[in-house]
């Protein structure tokens, strides 16, 4: 008889699995249940960017490309970050075509981590930061980020958080599940912390398109911050292309080389296909991202209403397609509200604490939606909390 | 173009509270605008979208092409206005191409279909000929799909 629990590496078996899949599995059982819990756009890719992939696979684009991706696609995603970024990025030696912003998000953290390091993570954020640091021998040191500050990392927290063995800063915004972004001004004080150190930045900007009112800002874009950044991105979110699985990262050349050894032997490259259809998303896509984001904003806009005229408390998101009600003041936890929520009143929202203990207090609802879909589960969600 | 409109076309049943915080209006404002398109008849009605193949509804769908012969004055408009007061007409459209009016004409059978397109449409005489086209099957009204597709996302972060 193998004794697994001998052989299996002891950091992966102590590792939880994700919060937010408990309730998933059991969600997946009630098919009865009107969901509002995606993470991923309700659009379809659009045609013309669907149209590239069907092209490419015609004239036989199947095999691997160059490690770093191809030179058309990092060419255009320079660009891109050149226009609506203003953010200059080598294709040569600053970019890195990825499966996903999770497999950049992955590189980063692993390249740059050693044993012993301690890696400050906001949140509520998307849950995989702190798993993969731990893999790679660091430690992760969460900051709660407060509804009060509408859910902004600030300098204050970050200053007392920063220890000499700080080596890396993760900033999730536009924020997975919070809908914060950070701003130009958040940005300058989270930088005039950190412009005489050693300290590097993980900025996960997959969200960075989908911002409601103010344009996302960069902190590579900052003095200073360029050489200390890398920038984690892709097109799931911005283009609707979850199911294709590409990213990006955008860092120094001294950093994107070790990052790239890792997905050399691990990736060898991110899938052709997909890397066709992205360069015509780039080239192409700005007016998808126009569309997309100005349906997301209408039900933004539809959902904080209407919450707030159900007396529960919600803070504005600027980003991102979810928001992060506080359902605090019924006198439930967040678990107790959602379990509550599914099986009394058919709606599935995930509780705060799937990102962490800070989300206690707090619910996600995606607005990935349709307006009707989601006004069916609004009305179901104004019965339901009558009854508490 | 007012984008409660575009609103409205998929939702008639949002309230003006809900068009409002769309629309970064205020309530008033919305009534108002409301009002006005009501009055100068750009929005006239706020029907539901029903799948009526889902229910114990006996009816049948036919799309009509009429062939019309204009008339001096008034062109197609006379013979139109006509054709929309029988209750069977559910819609018609002046068309460029093969043939000028086309009708959605509904009834219990296919017979009374055949029949009103024999007595009441074919007799008319500015009608010069009449193609009936019965509707099988709907797959997609007003922009919705019948049914309705499953949501295929994946719960996975």
């Amino acid at each position: 008889m193998m004794n697994y629990n001998e052989i299996l590496s002891k950091k992966v078996v102590d590792m939880k699995p994700s919060g937010i899949r408990k309730f998933f599995d059991f969600l997946s059982d009630r098919k009865d249940v009107i969901s509002l819990t995606v993470g991923q756009p309700d659009f379809v890719t659009p045609w013309h960017i669907r149209d590239a992939a069907i092209d490419s696979l015609q004239k036989g684009k199947t095999y691997y490309t160059s490690n770093r991706g191809t030179m058309d696609l990092r060419k255009e995603i320079c660009r891109y970050m050149q226009r609506r970024h203003t953010l200059t990025y080598s294709p040569e030696d600053e970019t890195l075509v990825t499966v996903g912003g999770s497999e950049a998000i992955d590189l980063a953290i692993r390249a740059c981590v050693c044993a012993g390091d301690e890696v400050i993570i906001p949140v509520p954020s998307f849950v995989c930061y702190g798993p993969i640091v731990t893999l790679a021998g660091g430690t992760p040191i969460y900051i709660d980020c407060k509804e009060e500050n509408r859910f902004r990392l600030t300098a204050e927290q970050l200053k007392d958080a920063i220890t000499e063995k700080t080596k890396m800063i993760v900033l999730p915004f536009p924020n997975n599940p919070t809908g914060a972004i950070l701003e130009r001004e958040d940005l300058e004080s989270i930088a005039a912390l950190i412009r005489d150190t050693n300290i590097l930045i993980l900025s996960d900007e997959i969200y960075a398109e989908l911002t409601y009112g103010v344009k996302h800002v960069s902190i590579a874009s900052l003095p200073g911050m360029r050489e200390r950044t890398i920038i984690a991105s892709g097109f799931s979110k911005s283009y609707a292309m979850t199911g294709w699985r590409i990213g990006y990262t955008l860092a120094p050349p001294e950093i994107t080389e070790q990052m790239f050894k890792i997905h050399q032997y691990a990736i060898m490259c991110a899938p052709t296909v997909s890397q066709y259809a992205a360069a015509e998303a780039v080239k192409n896509g700005d007016e998808d991202i126009a569309y997309m984001t100005g349906q997301y904003d209408q039900r933004r806009k539809l959902i904080v209403s209407e919450l707030r005229a159900m007396g529960i408390a919600c803070f504005e998101p600027q980003g991102a397609f979810y928001v992060f009600p506080n359902i605090g003041s019924f006198g439930l936890s967040s678990d107790e509200f959602c379990e509550r929520l599914m099986t009394e009143a058919g709606v599935a929202i995930v509780p705060g604490t799937a990102f962490g203990d800070s989300g206690e207090g707090f619910a996600r609802i995606s607005y990935a939606y349709s307006i009707n879909h989601i006004m069916k589960a609004l009305e179901k969600i104004d019965k339901f909390i009558h009854t508490l | 173009m007012d984008k409660i409109l575009c609103l409205l076309e998929e939702n008639s049943r949002l309230t003006n509270r809900q068009l409002a915080a769309m629309t970064d209006r205020s309530e008033a404002e919305v009534a108002a605008a409301l009002e006005a398109y009501e009055k100068a008849g750009v929005v006239l009605g706020y029907p539901a979208l029903i799948d009526w193949d889902q229910t114990d509804k006996e009816y049948v769908q036919a799309i009509i092409e009429l062939k019309v012969t204009p008339e001096r004055d008034t062109g197609f408009d006379k013979v139109a206005e006509a054709v929309c007061k029988f209750d069977e007409v559910k819609s018609i459209y002046l068309m460029s191409g093969a043939y000028d009016l086309s009708l959605i004409v509904e009834g219990k059978t296919m017979k009374d279909i055949a029949f009103f397109v024999a007595k009441q449409l074919a007799s008319i005489d500015s009608v010069t000929s009449t193609a009936t086209h019965f509707i099988m099957k709907k797959y997609k009204d007003k922009g919705v799909n019948f049914p309705a597709p499953e949501d295929e996302r994946d719960n996975v972060n």
